[in-house]
Parts: structure tokens; sequence; C-alpha cells
């Protein structure tokens, strides 16, 4: 399989500056400058007030997992030597969303509520955030 | 109360793996089947109602659907929300009737997903419902998202794997009772969990078939089931609920659209979930099931699985549920899938579901899901 079949996330107008972040490895969310509320994922208005006065920030990259799995039967040819590979949803501190795979290393003892942290890794040429490090156990 | 309009036509293909067949056969013959059943000729039928297909694409479903059969109606148009499309299907069918814009509308559905494309391409085909930049990239599947889903909601209701699969194992019970249904020979829990695992929590059992089918109903208003020959079934009740579409952009993984859809359909028939005597319900997965049991007010929280175990769910339980089999058992045809649970519906009410019967059943409850627990919708039939 090659690499242009790998379901690369395609950045547009309203989610550029996400991927333009994680390019220089840092993980950018939206807060909106009218309501205050954050995105869970950006886009082009306020999830909550519709207002448009969207403003980037920098994450800490730090949270804590809402839930995981371990997938076992890839659904596309192109994750079948990555099996089985982690997939969490994880909420940031900030109150974004973030779903990640999970490095090897940060998968031993995962639990639902486990802090963690966020970083980046090269996934054919572009960086993806991937739950890097559990930071401590499950409160 | 009512909805002002019936179902006067119910009929559902064979199901399973059917070499030579398509997509558009199974319409037609699913078609042809609902409206003889309603003793209408398809001159009668002035509005058609399609959704969408896996293995014959196209921008205009019901168009190409209305070519193939040679019908020219007033009214044609599809609806495209997974798993709810068939219940949205009649309740869209019912707003024409009871409008007056339509006299009967031919609501019909069916792919050959199996044959037609094979499980890996479903799969594959299915995968594509992730977030194009926020979860494909990740290597997101539909049993992934439900997955997601599962993990969360056991450790929130104490429920187990074990419990799960007691679903798993009551709906190849019912669908043993069904000469038709897809998959019929008996499974144990033990069987459940040693099934291939194909995101943690749900095994291989845990998830619904891949099958081919078709399956159709005709919906009159009630001037117009005069002129029909079957006996028609009343909507007394129907309701939506929607709240994201992405499971990563979803506001709780506890509470869904279910709970607001169910509640509409229930006051608008009159009824109470007490009062319900049969229901099909959408089985994707048995987290599926146990999930809108559960919000739905069918059973406490954390309560399904251990209700399933108990033969709750089967015939002569608290709650007969998907008496043909589900989609874990009896088939899974794309919105064909959800279509089945209302073809069982009106067989049950109507009395012709043969030893799935249950007896003296007047109120049957019907829920699609579409999505991953995004899109719902309820419907409230009466006999």
């Amino acid at each position: 399989m090659t690499v242009s079949n790998y379901p690369l996330p395609r950045a547009n107008a309203q989610t550029q500056p996400y991927w333009d972040g994680a390019a220089v490895g840092e993980l950018r969310y939206q807060c909106c400058s009218d309501c205050g509320s954050v995105q869970r994922i950006p886009r082009s208005l306020c999830e909550q007030c519709q207002s448009s006065r969207l403003q980037w920030k920098v994450s800490r990259q730090t949270g804590r997992v809402l839930t995981f799995t371990t997938v076992h039967r890839a659904p596309l040819p192109v994750f079948k030597d990555m099996v089985p590979y982690v997939i969490a949803i994880l909420d940031m501190d900030e109150g974004f969303r973030v779903m990640a795979n999970a490095l090897p290393q940060a998968c031993a003892g995962l639990e639902i509520g486990t802090r963690v942290r966020v970083g980046f890794q090269d996934v054919h040429g572009m960086a993806l955030p991937v739950l890097e490090a559990a930071l401590e156990a499950a409160p | 109360m009512t909805m002002n309009a019936l179902v006067t036509g119910a009929y559902d293909t064979a199901v399973g793996s059917l070499p030579g067949s398509s997509c558009m056969s199974l319409h037609a013959e699913a078609a042809m089947g609902a409206v003889a059943d309603a003793g209408l000729a398809l001159s009668d039928i002035d509005g058609v109602l399609c959704a969408y297909s896996f293995t014959e694409p196209h921008l205009m479903l019901a168009s190409v659907f209305c070519e193939y059969l040679g019908i020219h109606p007033g009214a044609c148009l599809a609806i495209q929300a997974g798993g709810a499309s068939a219940c949205i299907m009649v309740m869209q069918a019912a707003a024409l009737v009871a409008s007056g814009q339509c006299r009967h509308v031919l609501v019909v559905t069916g792919d050959n997903r199996l044959t037609g494309m094979s499980r890996d391409g479903a799969v594959a085909a299915l995968s594509e419902v992730g977030h194009p930049q926020f979860e494909r990239p990740f290597g997101i599947s539909v049993p992934a998202s439900y997955a997601l889903v599962a993990k969360h909601y056991m450790h929130e209701y104490g429920v187990t794997s074990e419990q799960l699969a007691a679903i798993a194992v009551e709906h190849r019970r019912h669908a043993g009772r069904h000469p038709k249904a897809h998959k019929r020979e008996a499974i144990t829990v033990e069987q459940v969990l040693s099934s291939r695992m194909i995101a943690d929590p749900l095994h291989m059992l845990d998830c619904c078939l891949i099958s081919d089918g078709g399956a159709a109903l005709v919906v009159s208003s009630r001037a117009a089931a005069r002129d029909t020959r079957g006996r028609a079934i009343e909507i007394l009740g129907a309701g939506q609920g929607h709240t994201h579409e992405h499971i990563v952009a979803a506001p709780s993984l506890v509470d869904f659209g279910c709970k607001s859809s169910s509640a509409v359909a229930f006051a608008r028939a009159g009824v109470a979930a007490r009062d319900i005597d049969v229901a099909q319900i959408y089985d994707s997965f048995t987290i599926t099931l146990a999930v809108e049991l559960e919000s739905i007010g069918f059973f406490e929280r954390g309560q399904a699985g251990l209700a399933a175990a108990a033969g709750e769910l089967g015939l002569g339980g608290k709650l007969p549920c998907n008496t043909h089999g589900g989609l874990m058992s009896y088939a899974h045809s794309g919105a064909a899938g959800g279509m089945f649970h209302v073809v069982e519906a009106v067989h049950q009410l109507r009395g012709t579901a043969d030893v799935r019967q249950v007896p003296d059943a007047k109120l049957a409850f019907v829920h699609g899901d579409g999505g991953i627990l995004s899109a719902h919708c309820s419907l409230v039939l009466g006999g």
C-alpha cells in the first residue's frame, strides 16, 4: 500500500493554523472571543454562540484519557501493519478534544482518567498529535 | 394520539449471501412485495423515499430507483441518516401523507453489501464516516468508534464483557426462530468472548453482520388506507434526536439522542416505555443496544446486559427485543438493516410472526441509530 493511500489530514482555511502548529510542535486550539468557550475541534464559527471571532491559543499539551481502544482489525490496508494500535480520545486541560494514537511506551497501564502528555509524531511526512506519555496513574 | 399515517404494506427479501442480487434488484423486489402486501397497484404510489447504497452509490438514488422500476411519482427523494435512515424515512413518509401531499408513499431500502463489495470493502467504506482531519488519520473505524463508547460506558456503569455478550447470545436465539435469518446457529457467552477481538472491548460476535437484502414499506394516509388490503399498522408517535456526528465531538459518551427521540415519540403516542409489548432497537453492536435500552428507560443504567442474561430480552421476557435476531444475527444490509426492524414490528403487531410471536403484541417501539450514536429516530407503532 502506497503512502498516498494513507488518510492524511488535508488542511482547509479553517484548520490550517492547527496543522501549521503541529508542524512546529505546537498543539493549538480555538477559543471564542465573544463567549469564551473552547471548541472541541476547530471550525469557522463557535459551536456555542456561532460567533466567528475565534482566537487560536497554544495548549500546554496535557490532559486526561476520556476513553481509548486497542484496534485489532484495521479498517484500511494501510493500517494493517500497525495493528494492534491504540486510539484514545483525550480531554485536554484547556477544554478541547484530541483523538490520537498512543506511542508504545505510553500504552502500559493506560486507563480512563490517566493524565497524559500529547506530543507529535511524523506520519508519512506530516506531524500528527500522539499520546506521548502517561504522567501518573488514574486518581 | 396519532401521526395520521399508517403502515399498510411491508416486505423483506431473502437476506444473507445472495449471489446475483444487486442494489436495485433488491430495491425492486422489496418494493413490489410491499405494494402487493398492501393490495395496491404501482400506479397507486405517489411518493417514493429511498436511502443510500454502497454498491450502487448515486447522488440521486431515489431517481435511479424510480427509473429502474419504471414509475413516475409526484414526490421522490433520498434520505441519508445512516442506521437512523429507515425510521426517519417512515417519519418523513408519515409527514407526506398526513399533510396531504401524498396518499401512498413507498419507502424502500436495500443493498448487496456482502456479495457486491466484500466484508473488507464494507468496513473500509464505513470508516469514511470518521472525521477526515481529526479521526481518520488515526485509523478509526465504526467498530473502533463504538469501542471508544463501550470502554467509557462500561467504566462508568460497571458493565462487563460477559454482560454485553449475553445480548449477542439472545439475538442469536431469536434468529434461530426465523427461517430467513443470516445466522441461526446458537452461540454461547464463551464463544462471543473467544471470538476475534475487533476493537477492545468489542469482539467479532459483539458486532453486526454484513449481508445482502432489501426491505420496503407502504405508508398511507388514513383516508387512503381504506384502499388497502392488509392489516394496517398505525404510526402513533415518532421523534428524532441529534447530538453530534463524529465521536471526537460528542458532548457526552453516556447520553445520546435516543433519550430525546424516544421521549418525543412516547409523548406523541401518549404512552410510556413500560407500555411497550415488543421492541425492535438498532443493534449495530452489543454496546449500541445496551446504551439505547438504558438511555430510553427500558432498564436502569448498567442493567441491560444483566437483563439479557436473565432472559428479559427474550420471548416471554420483560421486553422481547429484536425478535427477528437484529443486525447481529438476522441481517445488516445498510439502510435496509434498520428497515428489517420496522418490518419485524409490523409482523408482531399483525400477529404474523409465527413462532417468534409475542402474545397479544399491541404496541411496538422501533429505534434507529445512525453514525456513532449520532442520529436517532424512534417510532411507536400500534396494531
